[in-house]
């Protein structure tokens, strides 16, 4: 297997757990992400995603093991790895077109201003946001509006990788579906790197290329990565048609709802901690014999 | 007719209208004083029963005032100056230490702030500090520097810089953590990170500490040049005192009030234009 762009190896976190002990978040976890691949890791809260995003994007130190991305170790945060933070993290005194060029100006140090804001009109313009709601401060936006301007300035920026913590988790129903087919149209035209987070199990199935599952903390494990076998463009109508959809979906509820708890805490001594993959395609299996009598889904190993 | 204005409106009115009854019954109290011929203790032992000595009407103050704002740049001599050049010389004293007060707390706010070590190491001696009146480093003030315009500049500066440095260290301090994250994820260093994020961020605290600052500089300035003399509004309202000249202490008074709004003001201006919304 050729080395992936992102190769997450070894990654141990431990906090001290507030009664002179210590917690083990997760040990050894492994895995990789593909250039252009859309990566979604679900799990129960707590069981130590954000902890993982946050030592991605270099905001964080892992106890023990290393991250690797275009085969350099990360260390620190850097502008090739974009972050969109759950609670927006926009700068309240500028307006939503300065959060904006503040990314790209932090970007393009050697563009003139008129390029800077140009460019961040641009892409506040791919997230729906245009004309006179571009100059008004974030607290004189709906928390919708916010968090396309938090998705815009990190896209505008063009990093490596784009990490997302729950960005959709504090918006309704409608208004997270309009910005989920607005986050599917400007990474379909950027083929930019993403690794999200999210416990949304249909926004998950809808977004990603893969889905990385976490089991319960503490000792959680990324134990399985599952394939979305659906093809893009995708539609949130569009793809409950498509007869791959119940069975992945059944196989996500599955896990979150029994095999996460039943998973965890089993310490697996120090090996490494790759995830197993998971592909479920009815569509491919004509000559299947035991597909009928065989609702558990289409398991395949390969590391 | 009174309900259909607004809040504003009617507020003044009634500003308005205390301000008259207060006048009034100040106006009418006056002659009467003056009748019973009953005298403070104060007053007799300063050569009370004079003419002069009795607490002027507000016409007179208002007389006073009239004559003192139409001319208030004149100068004839050490001890007859316009009222104009006793603020500025007053103003101009606070100004310099408030401002060299703040050139040392800001950033000292700031280390202060951002470095846990630095704020245990620093706290112990302004815990000493801060509440030491200010007038009591007059005499040392003095002895060292020698000269007391500077000596008053110096008590000033000494008053307005503890307030400006801990709201600067505290608001510091206390700039969320996911701003500087975003600072650091965009590769914003140290300098340009104090300046597009903190500074912006903890500007409304560091301004409210500006502003609690420049109003006790002015109270202490009136105190302070009480002691040192020779110019200010300070120094003037004692040197009226002394020649038994209320209607001019009264109207010193009036316009110390009106200097120390209008520099409150300025800071709640500026204060304003700071502020954001989360
Ligand atoms: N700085 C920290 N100190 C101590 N414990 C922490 C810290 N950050 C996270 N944790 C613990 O690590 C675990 C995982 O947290 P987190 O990554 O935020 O979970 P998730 O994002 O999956 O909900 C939790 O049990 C949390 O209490
Ligand atoms: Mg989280």
């Amino acid at each position: 297997m050729s080395r992936p762009f992102l190769s997450v190896e070894q990654l141990t976190q431990q906090f001290p757990d507030g009664q002179g002990g210590i917690q083990t978040v997760f040990e050894n976890a492994s895995f990789g992400i593909e250039q252009g691949e859309f990566v979604v890791i679900l799990g129960h809260s707590g069981c130590g995603k954000s902890t993982i995003m946050n030592i991605l994007a270099g905001l964080a130190e892992p106890t023990s093991g290393v991250v690797k991305m275009d085969g350099y170790a990360v260390s620190g945060p850097s502008l090739d790895r974009g972050v969109v933070f759950q609670n927006y993290s926009l700068l309240p005194w500028l307006s939503a077109l300065s959060n904006v060029t503040f990314g790209v100006g932090a970007r393009h140090r050697d563009w003139p201003k008129s390029r800077v804001t140009e460019e961040a009109k641009r892409f506040l313009s791919m997230v729906g946001l245009e004309g006179d709601v571009i100059h008004r401060k974030p607290s004189q936006l709906s928390g919708g509006m916010r968090q396309r301007v938090s998705i815009a300035r990190a896209f505008a920026n063009q990093p490596k990788l784009l990490l997302l913590d729950e960005p959709f988790g504090a918006l309704d129903a409608l208004t997270r579906g309009t910005i989920q087919d607005e986050l599917l149209k400007i990474w379909g035209g950027t083929e930019q790197t993403v690794f999200m987070i999210t416990h949304d199990i249909d926004e998950a199935i809808l977004l990603a290329d893969r889905i990385l599952l976490m089991t319960n903390g503490p000792f959680a494990r990324v134990a399985e990565s599952v394939e979305i076998t659906i093809p893009r463009p995708r539609t949130r109508t569009g793809i409950v048609e498509h007869p791959n959809y119940y069975a992945i979906r059944n196989h996500l509820v599955h896990f979150l709802g029994e095999r996460s708890k039943a998973l965890s805490g089993q310490v697996p001594g120090d090996a490494m901690q790759r995830p197993e993959t998971v592909r479920i395609d009815h569509t491919a299996r004509e000559p299947a014999p035991d597909a009928e009598d065989a609702p558990a889904p289409l398991r395949a190993v390969n590391s | 007719m009174f309900a259909n204005l607004s809040l504003n409106q009617r507020a003044a009115i009634l500003s308005l209208v205390l301000l008259a009854v207060g006048l009034l019954i100040w106006e009418a109290a006056i002659p009467a004083q003056k009748a019973v011929g009953e005298l403070t203790e104060y007053e007799r032992l300063t050569g009370g029963g004079a003419p002069k000595a009795g607490i002027p009407p507000p016409s007179e103050v208002l007389g006073k005032a009239w004559d003192e704002l139409s001319n208030p740049f004149y100068d004839a001599g050490p001890n007859d100056k316009g009222i104009g050049i006793q603020i500025g010389y007053s103003l101009y004293r606070v100004l310099s230490g408030y401002f060299l007060a703040a050139l040392v707390a800001i950033p000292l706010g700031f280390l202060i702030g951002m470095s846990p070590v630095a704020y245990r190491a620093l706290n112990p001696f302004i815990q000493v500090l801060r509440p030491i009146s200010p007038l009591a480093w007059m005499p040392l003030a003095l002895f060292v520097i020698q000269d007391s315009q500077l000596s008053a500049i110096f008590v000033i500066f000494i008053c307005s810089i503890w307030p400006m440095l801990l709201n600067t260290a505290f608001g510091v301090a206390g700039v969320r953590d996911d701003w500087v994250n975003v600072a650091r994820t965009h590769e914003l260093g140290h300098l340009r990170t104090a300046f597009t994020v903190i500074l912006p961020a903890a500007a409304p605290t560091i301004v409210t500490g500006m502003r609690i600052s420049i109003g006790i500089a002015w109270l202490v300035i009136v105190a302070a040049e009480m002691l040192v003399g020779g110019t200010g509004i300070g120094y003037y309202v004692w040197n009226e005192w002394n020649n038994l000249d209320l209607t001019s202490v009264i109207f010193s008074i009036l316009m110390i009030g009106i200097v120390g709004m209008a520099l409150d003001a300025a800071f709640a201006a500026l204060q304003r234009s700071v502020a954001y919304a989360e």
